[in-house]
């Protein structure tokens, strides 16, 4: 897949270095193109782009609230209705926690209503943005500072939210995972996205050095671990139809990935263990 | 009874720690996070017998804490800016249903422009909401207020919620030394919440919430006017007995230096201390001004703010928020209810730094007003 040199996020934006999700919002917008608005709800992304009075958007932005950025994209997108600007691509940036918690509401009153935007939850699988706090995306074992380990507790203790079940089961026409590590597989979705009649929805996850925990210089290759260990699984659902779209020739061991971050240090091997097994149910099924 | 070094965040997590609430329900934002934090970590360290309910928004927050509270026992939660405008719908429900909640408050600017940095429009737009209102100037204020605070609120005679509020990251992220109560002087001081007006029992089934038609609902409103009245006396009650337990006073409104003073600035909060060092400095060189701090903003002390401001020539009146076309909501609100004639300033929005040489042209401009409100520490200048 051919990569287009023009950028719609320009640099200098205050992430931190090695941010995994400024790379997913990049490569997005190079599918989208200039003829696209963006929607982000309040977090990160939102906010290491847009410091005042500077933006890194060159595409028209807009941030309102936390909750309500596919509300808010409802009204853009029948305002651009309105002026009959149907070309135009509407995508939202909404974290994990802007996602799969408090803006589920408004999600899931857009999806429902079938307006046609791109919905891109960037989830690096915490509040990174106030300071690694836990989300209804933490994975189990990870420790986050509202689920920390402690004498009573190994962290986290509840599993990730299946976001991309909950969208499809809203009978959202396409649904997909991603990673920013594969970037070939992302940008091929976020087209699919922006092609398809009505709405898309398509789960990112990204890497965060900060909330993780490893070396800035590793965001790439732990995004790949995440998937070569079965971890996190790339597919899409169109119409529908449930389709693996990558699979790892030889599947890692999930220890290597948790190891590699200090969210997971403190799990017990046991505890691994247990991560493996359900990791191994779940890719058995997926023929992974 | 130990004293340690630490921020006003931490020193609520402490109170909250000591008052220990049953049910927790909390969710983060900038600058309350910490609180949350530290109430995870007690929690996850054993530290704290509560349930801990990281909910999904605030919304959730403050209704979760309805639940518990409904269910009979004393909750806690804690926000800020974005997160208790969130609240808003609730927190009238909170103090309608006359739940005690105690929630803390880390003063925050509100949207738009978004600003994670202080000022105090956050609570005050809450303040017709039916809950007490407390400023604390810092952090061994911030943990008294939370322990009197449920003593108040889950008094039989007052039965509304009650807010906490300290200003963002000036009390939030600073650290000072603060004292923190043993857990038998607190216990007297605090007995176990038992109420008898609202609790979901399947033994003795009561309906709470309820649809009212034109002929309760404003009588329901008027009991809790009474109760924000009789509050009063009851807040009185707690200061005492909190000074002879804990060997801390405190009052509706703090004069400091103010007796005898000509002028007099008045204020709530963290700013406060800042104006403290500028009158030391003003009496001096001999000049006779004061401060008088608001601590309980709701209920309003009326009586209080005009016995301590009624010998002075000079008012003004300092404002972290702002009530377009109408002023400072304290300014404001002294005006009405004291027949005082007072100047308003609107300080420090969104974060913005209030130094002492802002605190003496307000003082040089209480001395010759020219305008009702006037804006302090804008980069261009008001018109
Ligand atoms: C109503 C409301 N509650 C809380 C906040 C504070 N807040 C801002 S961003 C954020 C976390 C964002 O997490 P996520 O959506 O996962 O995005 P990330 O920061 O990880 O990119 C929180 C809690 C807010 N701005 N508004
Ligand atoms: S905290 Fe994580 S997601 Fe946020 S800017 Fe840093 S690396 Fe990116
Ligand atoms: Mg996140």
């Amino acid at each position: 897949m051919e990569l287009p040199n023009k950028e719609f996020l320009a640099p200098g934006h205050r992430g931190c270095a090695g941010c995994g999700a400024t790379i997913g919002v990049r490569l997005a917008l190079k599918v989208l193109g200039e003829n696209t608005v963006a929607i982000s709800a309040t977090g990160c992304v939102e906010v290491i782009t847009t410091p005042y009075p500077e933006t890194s958007w060159e595409i028209p932005w807009m941030h309102v609230a936390f909750e309500n950025a596919s509300a808010v994209a409802s009204g853009v997108e029948a305002a651009l209705k309105a002026q009959g600007k149907t070309d135009t691509n509407v995508v939202v940036f909404g974290g994990d926690g802007g996602t799969a918690d408090i803006g589920l509401q408004s999600l899931s009153g857009a999806m429902e209503r079938e307006h046609n935007l791109i919905y891109i939850c960037y989830d690096n699988e915490a509040y990174m943005n106030t300071g690694i706090q836990r989300s209804g995306a933490t994975p189990y074992g990870a420790s986050t500072t509202t689920s920390p380990h402690g004498k009573e507790s190994f962290g986290e203790n509840k599993p990730k939210k299946n976001m991309p079940m909950i969208m499809a089961a809203h009978g959202v026409p396409y649904v997909a995972t991603a990673s920013i590590s594969y970037p070939e597989d992302l940008m091929k979705k976020v087209k699919k996205a922006a092609e398809i009649e009505g709405p898309a929805y398509i789960h990112l996850q990204q890497p965060c050095t900060t909330g993780w925990g490893y070396n800035p210089a590793q965001t790439i290759e732990l995004g790949r671990l995440a998937v070569e260990t079965g971890s996190w699984i790339l597919y899409e659902i169109e119409e529908g139809e449930f389709k693996v779209t990558y699979k790892p020739i030889q599947r890692r061991m999930v220890k290597e990935y948790l190891d590699a971050q200090k969210r997971f240090k403190h799990l017990t091997d046991i505890e691994k263990e247990k991560i493996q097994s359900h990791v191994d149910a779940i890719c058995t099924e997926l023929k992974i | 009874m130990v004293t340690k070094v630490m921020s006003a965040n931490q020193a609520i997590a402490e109170a909250v720690k000591l008052a220990n609430p049953e049910v927790i329900p909390v969710y983060p934002i900038t600058p309350q996070t910490t609180i949350s934090e530290y109430l995870a970590k007690y929690v996850a360290d054993g530290d704290l017998d509560s349930e801990y309910i990281m909910v999904e928004s605030e919304h959730s927050a403050i209704s979760a804490s309805l639940g518990a509270s409904g269910t009979g026992v004393r909750v806690f939660t804690a926000t800020s800016s974005q997160g208790l405008a969130l609240m808003h719908e609730i927190s009238f429900a909170a103090a309608g249903l006359r739940l005690p909640v105690v929630m803390a408050d880390a003063n925050r600017a509100l949207s738009a422009p978004l600003s994670i940095w202080n000022d105090q429009q956050d609570s005050i737009s809450e303040r017709d909401a039916g809950w007490i209102q407390i400023y604390a100037e810092d952090g061994q204020e911030a943990l008294d207020s939370i322990l009197m605070a449920y003593r108040i609120s889950e008094d039989k005679n007052v039965l509304l919620p009650s807010m906490v509020c300290i200003d963002g990251f000036i009390l939030t992220h600073t650290v000072d030394p603060v004292n923190i109560p043993a857990k038998e002087d607190v216990n007297k001081f605090l007995p176990k919440y038992k109420p008898d007006h609202a609790y979901l029992d399947t033994k003795k089934p009561m309906s709470i919430g309820t649809f009212t038609d034109p002929s309760y609902y404003m009588d329901a409103r008027y009991d809790m006017e009474l109760a924000m009245e009789r509050s009063q006396e009851i807040i009185a009650k707690a200061h005492t007995e909190f000074s002879e337990i804990f060997g801390r006073d405190y009052d509706f409104v703090e004069k400091y230096r103010s007796e005898d003073a000509d002028v007099i600035i008045v204020a709530m909060g963290s700013i406060c201390s800042t104006i403290k060092d500028v009158v030391d400095e003003l009496r001096d060189a001999g000049e006779k001004v004061g401060l008088v701090r608001v601590r309980v903003f709701r209920p309003f002390p009326k009586t209080q703010i005009y016995e301590a401001l009624k010998g002075a020539s000079k008012i003004g009146v300092i404002d972290k928020n702002v009530c377009f076309s109408i002023g400072g909501v304290l300014a404001t609100e002294i005006r009405s209810n004291t027949g005082l004639d007072v100047s308003g300033f609107i300080v420090g929005l969104g974060g913005r730094d209030i130094k002492p040489s802002d605190i003496k042209e307000i003082m040089e401009k209480t001395k010759n007003p020219t305008k009702q409100t006037q804006w302090i520490g804008l980069k261009k200048e008001e018109h």
